[in-house]
């Protein structure tokens, strides 16, 4: 049977490309300076300039392109949206513009997952905190936070699914409140369960 | 040994009619002494037995009494008591916090195993024991419940804990996996506390503990003890005794 979607984060792709043998930091240090390009750099010829680069990253790392697509479908219609909006309200290149720019950020954050251990990245993430023990706030309490964030998206993902089913099985399809109140009851429970088990395996004990 | 001194568990409540909040005696007074290799805890739905299960890793504290693991209260040395006693809940995916098999046993293993690529190693090799290799980089949303119920027991007995607690293992899993995970906790060495509504896995236990109303009804071996369960919850007059010890 296959997998449900769970969105473009937290994939990790075993490989021994160049972007999987790089060290962490500087994987992320350059998914930030794209992000802060992507946001600051104006022009669609810009966006797609930087689409192509990361399309192109992600061909070296050699993701399968299934997974990637598989992967980026909602964020594409999300785009198209996106960009249609800004399109109606008579500003047709800046939604293009945004469109590109969107599946560009996500495409790179998904590369950065797919190419790096969530061990890694937990450990990386945990050294660059380290400066935050000053005011109180254990590193590794900001690396699981980032993992378990990757983690809970599929979760998240399958409580919505499931929720929207038994919301359409008791004929409650067109009714939000139907879908929006009991996955958010059924998210914090998951929250608090985590909490539970993240104290049970000691990890807070750090 | 894990050991019961007099325990209880209370809780504040808030009155829904608007009224003054009170103090609610969720468990006890209770006092046990567990040596058996294998303990199972029955009862009812809220009836406590989850609650008696988290005391002995220190999730949940004693409000009065103490309980002790091998000479540790859990209240004074939570850490070494979680160190010591491996917990499994329910519900697998909210244990499993990385997004892979190989990441989540290597990351319970951080503690002990400092370098990265020995952790991995170390990691690969316990999913090979739980029949999980060829899972390892799969991922975790990707595997049936069983299977992720099989790496939430692997990702805990990883770091080889002396007592291993179960919170209903088997409720989310079809026969085939919970005779799986069953079989898997019958052969550990480690002392093991399950609290489960299968009473076929409770048979197969060296001592029984009932749990109703907060309290411990009847305790000993399986026999006795699950007929008493069974007298409660259909409500027969003559309910069978349990051997009750103090």
């Amino acid at each position: 049977m296959r997998a449900p979607w769970a969105g473009p984060l937290g994939l990790h792709h075993p490989g021994r490309s160049v972007l999987h043998r790089a060290p962490v930091a500087a994987k992320l240090v350059a998914l930030a300076a794209l992000s802060l390009a992507v946001v600051l750099v104006r022009g669609l010829t810009a966006a797609v300039a930087g689409l192509a680069l990361v399309v192109g990253a992600t061909a070296l790392a050699r993701v399968p392109w299934h997974r990637t697509t598989r992967g980026l479908l909602p964020v594409v219609l999300t785009a198209v949206a996106l960009g249609a909006y800004q399109t109606w309200v008579g500003d047709p290149a800046r939604g293009a513009e945004a469109a590109v720019d969107l599946l560009t950020l996500v495409l790179a954050g998904s590369l950065v997952t797919a190419t790096t251990r969530a061990d890694d990245l937990l450990a990386a993430v945990t050294r660059a905190a380290r400066p935050l023990r000053h005011v109180g706030l254990p590193p590794e309490t900001v690396g699981l936070a980032v993992s378990l964030f990757l983690r809970t998206v599929p979760v998240l993902v399958r409580t919505v699914a499931e929720t929207r089913d038994a919301a359409r099985a008791r004929g409650f399809e067109r009714d939000p409140r139907a879908l929006v109140v009991p996955a958010a009851v059924r998210m914090v429970g998951h929250a608090r369960s985590t909490g539970d088990a993240l104290a049970a395996r000691g990890l807070g004990d750090d | 040994m894990i050991t019961f001194e007099d325990v209880e568990v209370t809780a504040w409540t808030s009155d829904p009619a608007g009224g003054a909040d009170r103090v609610v005696r969720l468990l006890g007074p209770v006092s046990l002494a567990l040596a058996e290799r294998r303990v199972a805890v029955v009862g009812a739905n809220g009836s406590g037995k989850s609650t008696l299960a988290r005391l002995v890793n220190g999730l949940v504290l004693p409000s009065a009494g103490r309980v002790v693991v091998d000479g540790l209260d859990t209240a004074d040395d939570g850490a070494a008591v979680r160190r010591r006693v491996g917990f499994v809940f329910t519900d697998p995916d909210a244990q499993i916090v990385m997004p892979t098999p190989v990441e989540d046993v290597a990351l319970s293993l951080r503690r002990t195993v400092p370098d990265a690529s020995e952790r991995t190693a170390r990691a690969l090799d316990v999913l090979a024991r739980f029949g999980l290799a060829d899972r390892a980089h799969v991922p975790v949303h990707a595997l049936s419940g069983g299977q992720r119920q099989l790496l939430a027991l692997a990702a805990v007995l990883a770091t080889e804990p002396a007592v291993l607690v179960c919170d209903e293992p088997t409720t989310l899993l079809d026969l085939r996996w919970r005779t799986r995970v069953d079989d898997l906790l019958a052969s550990l060495d480690q002392q093991v506390v399950v609290v489960t509504h299968d009473l076929e896995a409770a048979a197969r236990a060296d001592r029984v503990l009932v749990v109703d109303g907060g309290a411990v009804v009847a305790d000993g071996p399986p026999g006795p003890a699950l007929a008493h369960y069974r007298a409660l919850m259909t409500g027969a007059s003559a309910a069978p005794s349990g051997e009750r010890r103090p």
